[in-house]
């Protein structure tokens, strides 16, 4: 046993309502950059629908993840280290930037400038990448919301794998959810797999997967490996970026941007402890409906004297195990088993879980249109297909998101009619496999969500680790060399591309 | 020594090792300083297209093409005497390299057309990408026009002058650009123009190339890589 910890995030999309507060503000903290326009560490899509980049969860198509091979080793989709290397000079799996979308500003100067016309003067579109008036914004960054566009075309979600998806998308029978993604920082990461340059890492202390900008060629193999499409191509810097999980902000004990500023109270960030020695075990379990429980497995009991002793052998500080004992993603994700990774059969064992969402039903059960047990309604008749959550969720195994559906809606059985001051019935609880010190808990950090609860990010130490008067005066998180923050605007070698500006030259298209 | 002469001493005996120390310190000092600008500066995410087309061919036809002049140049005489003569050597130089060379040529031409026609990629390209791709197009046109000029001598001979002159060269004896004189001028253009691809190569995006060596630590390394901050603890 190797014992060591990270800060995982659990996200309850029951109480998503998809106003992407996390996407903007992350976008304004770290891609609001020439060369990310494009790029959203954190994005909500409305499913069902393809998804950002389109149709993302489609392996066949972009081959990211890992295979497991007959022999039982795992190797990522994309090839062996030789495959890989052969692919470097035009990766035939990357996404184009029209696959994300194509970056754009408006010529919001000819509302000012335009002479006088009959019609309103308009501001058209303008491309970021090639400067010229583009004829029809054709994609955006989240063209699917709240369920836009025809569903033909949104059907092609890779989730509704094995449900009869014809019926949804009549009006009457139609469901959507929302999926706000970010980088799952993997214990089995992929796109750590697929880097050639091994500019890739994670962090033993926190377990945040980050790349080393210094080391980055820009070979682009992590962008085709990460099966999340998580990892963006700056096309400026000409490296790889991803979600850095706001580690600056989480070192010093707060909370990633996205989840601090969540206004839905959705998110929950926690120390996770896990056995580092049995991750490939894990990831290689031949049945990928046994995937889930597998990473399941790999997390140890905080409460444990032998994970307490072994974690103190292996260097996880007292300050991080007192903060696993307490820890909201713990409780969400083992202890009530109401939260799961998204896509395990990926095999990267993503660490960034879902509560998968309850749909409208209750009401149209309380008026008496529907069996229901106790006020709790039979989970098949929820308008998500049960499915397509095990599609997302738990590679098509329904059983344990049908348990975790069930809790929930016990759970909210249970605490509205102890607000309507009847007294619920025990079996209510035990029936779920349930007692009441956990239905109070539940009810405590999923219907209250205090702060204090959803965040307990123990501080790193980097006093340990680096001589903090020698880092006095330094100039913090920046890109390139040196404290100024930008480019030089020439180098010697390379500087910044050509022509560039920030708000483009306007290239009129009237040859 | 006449002014021809003394010309022909500095673009073949002392150029070359200016542009190899250039390329040399250059590279460490770009790698040391500036790692943040070290990368291959792919365009292919803008627009896919005929990249995957142009840029294999390229790639592997000039692979090709390094890697034959590499060894058929500096491999000591012992280890290609046993198998063949300069003449046979010549021969496979000519077709291997040449073929090679035809599909790197093929592939760059695709490239320079993608690079220069598409918006996308025009306008987000340095001025020093386009001059890289230009000369390395007219550096694979030059060593191609050399196979035609050596059909007309296929004992072997003018190749072993050749060979003689870069082992010189790589051996820093300087008195061997004397030798050039005898051979024709697309050799030597071909010659000097190379060496001022090395010249350059630090100041542009040609450093990949160095990198792509390096790739192949990735196929003698695990998988995951864990970074800790513990190894830096030190009193």
């Amino acid at each position: 046993m190797k014992v060591r910890a990270q800060i995982a995030m659990v996200l309850n999309l029951d109480k998503c309502i998809g106003c992407h507060t996390c996407s903007v503000t992350c976008k304004n903290v770290w891609t609001s950059r020439q060369g990310m326009e494009y790029a959203w560490f954190n994005n909500v899509e409305t499913k069902p629908g393809i998804g950002y980049p389109k149709d993302w969860e489609n392996q066949d198509r972009w081959h990211g993840g890992w295979v497991r091979k007959p022999n039982g080793q795992l190797q990522p989709k994309q090839g062996g280290r030789l495959a890989v290397l052969a692919k470097i000079f035009a990766n035939p799996h990357l996404p184009d930037i029209d696959d994300y979308y194509e970056p754009f500003t408006f010529d919001y100067e000819n509302l000012q400038t335009a002479p006088e016309l009959p019609t309103t003067p308009v501001a058209r579109p303008i491309s970021l990448v090639s400067g010229r008036t583009m004829e029809k914004v054709n994609w955006g960054p989240n063209w699917e919301e709240i369920l836009g566009g025809e569903f033909d075309k949104r059907s092609a979600d890779y989730n509704f794998e094995a449900v009869q998806k014809d019926i949804y998308g009549q009006f009457e029978n139609t469901f959507m959810m929302y999926l706000p993604r970010l980088c799952e920082h993997c214990l089995n990461p992929a796109c750590v797999a697929s880097c050639p340059s091994g500019s890739i890492y994670k962090r033993e202390e926190d377990g945040i997967v980050l790349i080393d900008q210094d080391k980055c060629r820009g070979w682009r193999m992590c962008v085709s490996g990460c099966p999340y499409k998580k990892i963006y191509y700056n096309w400026t810097s000409g490296k790889a970026e991803k979600c850095t999980f706001c580690y600056p902000r989480v070192e010093a004990g707060m909370p990633t941007v996205c989840s601090e500023t969540c206004v839905g109270r959705i998110r929950y960030l926690g120390v996770l402890l896990y056995d580092a020695d049995r991750i490939n075990q894990a990831a290689a379990v031949e049945n990928p409906h046994d995937l889930y429980q597998a990473q399941l497995d790999l997390f140890l009991d905080p409460n444990d004297p032998t994970v307490q002793r072994q974690a103190q052998a292996d260097g996880v500080p007292e300050a991080w195990l007192e903060a696993a004992r307490q820890s909201p993603t713990y409780k969400m994700a083992v202890e009530w088993k109401i939260a799961f990774p998204l896509h395990p059969e990926y095999r990267t064992l993503p660490m960034v879980w879902y509560v998968p969402p309850l749909s409208p039903i209750q009401a149209h059960a309380n008026a008496g249109a529907i069996e229901s047990t106790e006020g709790v309604p039979d989970v098949d008749l929820l308008r998500i297909p049960v499915r397509y959550l095990a599609n997302l969720l738990t590679a098509g195994n329904e059983a344990p998101v049908i348990s975790a559906l069930k809790r929930m809606l016990a759970m909210r059985a249970w605490f509205r009619t102890k607000q309507l001051g009847g007294m619920p019935a025990p079996s209510l609880l035990q029936e779920n496999g349930l007692d009441l010190a956990t239905v109070e808990a539940m009810h405590r950090y999923l219907a209250i969500a205090n702060y204090e609860d959803r965040f307990v990010i123990p501080t790193a130490h980097r006093e340990e680790a680096e001589n903090l008067y020698a880092l006095r005066g330094g100039c913090g998180f920046s890109f390139g060399n040196g404290c100024d923050g930008v480019e030089t605007q020439s180098s010697l070698f390379g500087g910044r591309m050509g022509r560039r500006k920030i708000i483009p030259i306007r290239m009129l298209d009237d040859h | 020594m006449n002014a021809a002469t003394s010309m022909q001493l500095f673009l073949f005996g002392i150029y070359p090792y200016i542009c190899l120390s250039v390329l040399l310190l250059g590279s460490l000092v770009r790698f040391d300083r500036e790692p943040y600008t070290w990368k291959s500066d792919s365009s292919q995410m803008l627009r896919a297209g005929h990249l995957r087309m142009g840029s294999n061919l390229f790639h592997y036809g000039i692979l090709v093409v390094v890697l034959g002049h590499f060894f058929g140049f500096l491999a000591p005489h012992w280890a290609i005497d046993w198998a063949m003569d300069p003449a046979r050597h010549q021969l496979l130089a000519m077709v291997g390299g040449g073929l090679a060379g035809v599909v790197a040529i093929i592939g760059l031409s695709i490239l320079i057309h993608r690079r220069l026609a598409d918006p996308r990629i025009r306008r987000n390209g340095r001025k020093w990408d386009i001059a890289v791709v230009l000369m390395l197009w007219l550096q694979l046109l030059l060593g191609l026009l050399t196979v035609p000029v050596s059909a007309q001598h296929m004992d072997g001979a003018e190749f072993e002058l050749l060979t003689t002159y870069v082992k010189g060269i790589v051996s820093f004896r300087s008195d061997v650009a004397g030798l050039l004189l005898q051979v024709p001028w697309v050799y030597r253009l071909h010659i000097l123009l190379g060496f001022t691809i090395f010249l350059i190569s630090p100041f542009t995006r040609m450093v990949h190339i160095w990198s792509g060596a390096g790739t192949l630590a990735y196929l003698f390394r695990p998988y995951q890589l864990v970074r800790t901050r513990k190894r830096a603890m030190r009193p």
